[in-house]
């Protein structure tokens, strides 16, 4: 057996024994890109619900501009991040540099304008009659934005747990803003590339494998979600 | 509720879609607002419901102009339903769509299953709570609408087009809770039909809408026995319309001239008016022999055409000029009506709704 070939058996062997160092890489990437969903769909739901019920003068452009940025580059958004927390930058006094709230910051910020636009498109496709019905049944302008939300709700789902597989797969971000500590900011994606870099063939490939197991529960809880409704 | 409209124009585009409408409607009133497709009937409906911006002119709820305030406007709406014509549930079940108007009211959650259970029984949908509310069949999402609909007892009630394609039960269930709704809990009720039937018995009142004109309102019957002008007469059903020119009028007694035969009507018409003469189908009497009648018109004919429906039949003469007259099935076959049979047709000079 090739080296290639033993390197794997190790990486299923070190999952299979639940490897204290791969379970908690794991948890703290999934912790992670958990909570700058979170915070990114706190913020982008009903944003994106104001948008879309609300008609005003560059609406179109606005919905370009955060199409535009679906597509972000990760290390622009480390970069970003990075200036506005370095010790000389603006919010450099809460010496948040290489530390998990970092990382949060950077990924929340990377995903939002898929969630945005996500919602905004699962908002939009949702019958004008729905609205005028909830207006029509009594409702207020907060609550026909709610209903709206409601009607959409599997494919604002869809959109959050696309926001989820960006957040938990990207390494630019992560890595310029939580430094790969050890213990401390280490991640799935940022310990397999410096693992790769060291020669640990075996621990970056179970990493990898893990990696692409959460990739894959994703697609398919978005798959479960489209297809039942 | 009562409600006024005060000169109310909409505009969509270059396109005048109403014009220059005045209503009122009292509390407990059954409105139909009838009219050929196309004419407004369901903008106007959506103005009432505060949905649309009027253009022009104001309408106005017990008084007071419904774009006062925000929150004025929210508490008229909040007395009022409407029922779109295709109506939308939303997405979860018939329980959560009939709760929907109360929970937006706040209601506690106790409060709200007690009235869901007592509607739904409304509409005969009570087996059908959990269900969900894309599985059901036009019939069955119309009921649910409705009871979605009353479910917080609005003082006023709008529909578009109630009963469009749905089953007779459906239809008599309908029919029959918006006469209980408007006797029981003076609901006010608008409705849009293109049913001219449907109008008459169900409506206290009756306006005819075309070309975003109201061009007629009044008591149905008077609507239906006495039409402004040819539009509304020909849209009302009259069978027989018929052009001619007043001869002569003696206090009332009016002589038209039709196609060379003289037709003896009411009305105020002056001589040499041009006038059309309305005749319902039902008013005309047909014989085999002359004999004497207290009818005032009298004319000979021949049968066109004979075409049986249910329990009537209904009779295309030539007397020359085409008159249709309908007559029951028996006195059809006592008659032994048929093409090309010579008959003699008599209507009261009372039975003619002559339009100057």
């Amino acid at each position: 057996m090739n080296e290639l070939g033993r390197a794997l058996l190790k990486a299923v062997e070190l999952i299979a024994t639940r490897d204290p160092e791969v379970v908690e890489i794991t948890l703290r990437s999934l912790w992670i890109a958990g909570t700058s969903t979170t915070f990114a769909s706190a913020i982008c739901i009903p944003l994106s619900g104001l948008i879309q019920f609300h008609q005003f003068r560059g609406k179109r452009f606005l919905i370009n501009l955060i199409q535009t940025f679906y597509s972000l580059p990760t290390v622009c958004v480390g970069l970003f991040v990075f200036v506005l927390i370095s010790r000389a930058g603006p919010l450099g006094s809460l010496g948040l540099m290489f530390t998990p709230t970092a990382m949060i910051i950077g990924q929340t910020i990377l995903i939002t304008p898929i969630l945005l636009g996500l919602t905004f498109a699962a908002l939009t496709g949702i019958d004008v009659a729905i609205r005028e019905s909830a207006l029509s049944l009594g409702a207020t302008r907060l609550q026909v934005i709610w209903t709206i939300i409601k009607e959409a709700r599997f494919s604002v789902v869809a959109g959050v747990i696309m926001g989820f597989g960006r957040a938990v797969s990207e390494v630019g971000a992560a890595i310029m803003l939580g430094g790969n500590i050890k213990g401390f900011t280490r991640v799935l994606t940022t310990a397999i590339s410096l693992e790769t870099q060291k020669g640990e063939l075996e621990f970056a490939l179970a990493l990898g494998i893990v990696l692409i197991c959460v990739s894959l529960a994703v697609n398919m809880a978005m798959n479960l979600i489209q297809q039942r409704f | 509720m009562d409600m006024e409209i005060v000169d109310l124009y909409y505009r969509y585009g270059s396109q005048e879609i109403l014009k220059g409408i005045n209503l009122k409607i009292g509390q407990g009133e059954i409105f139909a607002l009838v009219g050929p497709t196309g004419a407004g009937k369901t903008t106007l409906l959506r103005l009432i419901d505060l949905l649309d911006k009027p253009t022009a002119g104001t309408i106005k709820f017990a008084g007071k102009d419904s774009l006062a305030s925000p929150r004025f406007k929210l508490k008229v709406r909040r007395k009022m339903s409407m029922v779109f014509q295709k109506p939308l549930l939303f997405n979860t079940t018939v329980y959560e769509n009939v709760a929907y108007p109360l929970r937006v009211r706040g209601y506690k959650e106790r409060d709200i299953a007690n009235k869901v259970i007592q509607v739904l029984h409304l509409v005969s949908m009570d087996s059908y709570v959990k269900s969900h509310s894309r599985k059901l069949s036009g019939g069955e999402t119309q009921r649910v609408a409705l009871a979605r609909a009353i479910v917080s007892e609005p003082e006023m009630l709008l529909l578009d087009e109630p009963t469009a394609n749905l089953d007779p039960l459906s239809v008599d269930l309908i029919e029959s809770l918006i006469l209980r709704l408007s006797r029981e809990q003076k609901t006010t009720v608008v409705m849009a039909t293109h049913n001219m039937l449907q109008g008459q018995h169900l409506a206290d009142r009756i306006g005819v809408l075309m070309k975003g004109e109201l061009v007629q309102a009044g008591k149905s019957t008077e609507v239906f026995r006495a039409p402004e002008n040819e539009e509304v007469a020909k849209f009302v059903g009259v069978e027989n319309i018929l052009k001619g020119v007043v001869i002569s009028n003696d206090a009332g007694m009016t002589c038209i001239d039709v196609q060379g035969h003289t037709i003896e009507g009411i009305s105020n018409c002056r001589v040499g008016e041009k006038v059309h003469v309305c005749i319902r189908a039902e008013n005309i009497t047909l014989s085999t022999a002359k004999h004497a009648s207290s009818a005032r018109n009298f004319l000979s004919g021949q049968v066109k055409l004979v075409a049986f429906s249910g329990p009537l039949v209904r009779v295309e003469l030539a007397c020359p000029f085409p008159l249709i007259a309908v007559v029951t099935k028996k006195s059809a076959e006592d008659m032994q009506l048929g093409i090309g049979k010579k008959v003699y047709a008599s209507f009261k000079a009372t039975a003619l709704h002559i339009i100057g």
